[in-house]
């Protein structure tokens, strides 16, 4: 039933919207954001009782196009495969809300805005942030788009630690929380790997200490490289080999004289990697990889994920895929095993995939099943008719 | 199978917590929740029973009551239920010690290996019975341990377990008269409800 490519059953052409956030946001660090931009793009429509608005929470680089086209851009959103109409995420039934967050880099309030109080770059000097100052800053547009309750929140990854977040900060203001390949809290393997994508960051001249953009430079050779670890450990072993193998790009290694010799996953991940250094922001991949280290769902709740799961009303899907290495299979166990013990309504799939973590983004049969039955309960449910 | 139903809901107080383990396609949850107001949770491994449920608006999670049921603990369930799946089992006498481990009663329903009609087949044409409850043929089979009514009265004296209720199930004449004279030789199916 998935559609051969991304164009058929699309959206089509999207708009990406924008507002000024004047009520002041006060952050987990303590500082206060006296006013903030957020750029948003929505997908379907409001039906009249206002209840069938699903938010969806980006990862460490998405951003707000999350489905469709822009006008005069072949590229679709980065969620193309499952948003759209007769899609899991049935804009047809839903009002399909997808923000740019704060401290990101394509549009919202960020390291790269202008400080206020100072009329300069942030840079390096953002506040730090949380995840739960993205549910909140969340929370402002969810009440500018008049959205009293979401019929969803769904996110992968760190979309999914915000899901989490949300269902505990906010009970009443959700029916149902979709976490897929997420975690409660990173593990020391992961945070790792962050740390060395930081280091690539701040390794290179032109980091300037975080202050480039006054200076009129980007570091964009450590930010290629941070990427480039990252997007090895979003793949497995498996999918590498079968994508790329030992094939050569450029050279023959029988021939011994040939030189240079290129291997052709060598091309791709520098091509990744310059490709996303041309995009985003260096201090912002530092700010959000922090985040994603701190988050730790229970800390606040003596460190017990039931009794932090207690709070929540909502109910639950978790989904996690087999060959995930960085967001393993055995996280998703755990959110799962704390939400039954919790006593809350709770599914949980495995799914069957080699394509690692990035799984959560690319076409599979059954992973498109569970949650296009997941929310066609949900869509049944809804006060006032799906839409 | 939707016979047992009545049995078994009549067996679980309303509002209980219940784990249903190979819950298929939610069936008796989703009944159990109509009647009883039951918070169910089913375990399950084929994908596309899984998706039923999730359709349903079932709470299933995927995971192989084989691979253990550790992340359980003692006592947190009400009840929990197994229908027609022990037989299935790597080790059943283990997973019964779980069951009773997880839950406060247990419910098992498995196929009467004794049934009369069973011991005709493999008496007479001398192949393992293929019948319309145990479809698969030997190689195939999911149904890896056979066991009787006898076998499984046997297994409750060895371990201590106490038989709240059973009930034998036969679906054709004269079967139904004689079941309860003979369960051995004319119950199909057998229903138990445990605990320890």
């Amino acid at each position: 039933m998935l559609p051969d490519s991304p164009n058929d059953h699309s959206i089509g052409l999207v708009s990406t919207q924008y507002v000024h956030i004047e009520q002041p946001l006060k952050l987990a660090c303590g500082l206060v954001l006296k006013s903030h931009d957020l750029v948003y793009e929505t997908y379907g429509e409001l039906n009249g009782e206002r209840s069938n608005g699903v938010l969806l929470c980006h990862a460490l680089s998405g951003d707000h196009h999350a489905a469709g086209f822009h006008e005069g851009d072949s590229r679709p959103g980065w969620w193309e495969h499952y948003v759209g109409p007769g899609k899991p995420i049935d804009t047809d039934k839903f009002f399909v809300v997808s923000l740019n967050n704060i401290g990101s880099c394509f549009g919202s309030t960020g390291p790269a805005s202008i400080n206020p109080d100072t009329g300069e770059v942030w840079g390096a000097d953002f506040p730090s942030l949380r995840a739960r100052d993205w549910v909140e800053s969340q929370k402002l547009l969810m009440k500018y788009l008049g959205i009293e309750c979401w019929a969803a929140v769904i996110g992968g990854s760190l979309g999914g630690m915000q899901a989490m977040r949300w269902s505990l900060e906010h009970p009443d203001k959700l029916l149902n929380a979709v976490v897929i390949a997420s975690s409660m809290k990173l593990t020391a393997q992961n945070i790792a790997f962050n740390e060395i994508a930081r280091r690539a960051i701040k390794s290179d001249s032109d980091f300037c200490d975080g202050h480039y953009l006054t200076q009129n430079k980007a570091p964009l050779r450590g930010l290629a490289l941070a990427r480039m670890i990252g997007h090895v450990t979003y793949l497995s072993d498996e999918l590498m080999g079968q994508k790329f193998g030992r094939q050569l790009r450029i050279g023959d290694l029988v021939d011994r004289n040939t030189d240079p010799i290129e291997f052709q996953v060598e091309s791709y991940l520098n091509y990744q990697g310059d490709k996303f250094s041309d995009t985003f922001d260096a201090n912002s991949y530092i700010l959000i990889t922090k985040m994603l280290d701190y988050f730790d769902l229970s800390r606040e709740y003596e460190n017990n994920p039931v009794k932090a799961f207690s709070h929540a009303k909502c109910n639950f899907l978790v989904v996690s895929f087999s060959s995930d290495w960085r967001f393993a299979p055995e996280r998703s166990r755990e959110i799962t095993d704390a939400l039954l013990a919790a006593g809350k309504s709770v599914s949980y799939v495995e799914i069957e995939s080699d394509k690692g973590h990035d799984a959560f983004l690319l076409p599979n049969e059954r992973y498109q099943n569970a949650l296009d039955g997941y929310l066609s309960h949900v869509a049944q449910g809804l006060k006032g008719g799906a839409k | 199978m939707s016979q047992n139903y009545s049995f078994i809901s009549d067996w679980i107080a309303p509002g209980s917590r219940v784990l249903d383990l190979g819950c298929g396609d939610g069936a008796l949850l989703q009944s159990l929740q109509q009647q009883h107001n039951i918070l169910g949770y089913g375990l399950e491994i084929d994908p596309d029973s899984i998706n039923q449920c999730i359709a349903n608006g079932i709470n299933v999670i995927e995971q192989d009551v084989n691979k253990g049921l550790t992340n359980f603990s003692d006592g947190s369930f009400d009840a929990v239920v197994m229908t027609q799946a022990l037989q299935a089992m790597r080790y059943p006498h283990l997973v019964l010690d779980e069951m009773l481990r997880i839950g406060r009663e247990c419910i098992i329903t498995f196929p009467n290996f004794g049934y009369w009609r069973t011991r005709a087949y493999l008496n007479f044409r001398g192949r393992m019975p293929v019948t319309k409850q145990l479809a698969y043929q030997w190689y195939d089979t999911p149904n890896i341990h056979f066991f009787t009514y006898a076998d499984f009265e046997a297994l409750c004296l060895e371990r201590s377990i106490n038989v709240l209720h059973r009930q034998c199930i036969a679906e054709h004449f004269p079967d139904t008269q004689l079941k309860n004279l003979w369960p051995n030789l004319f119950t199909q199916t057998a229903v138990y409800h445990l605990s320890r």
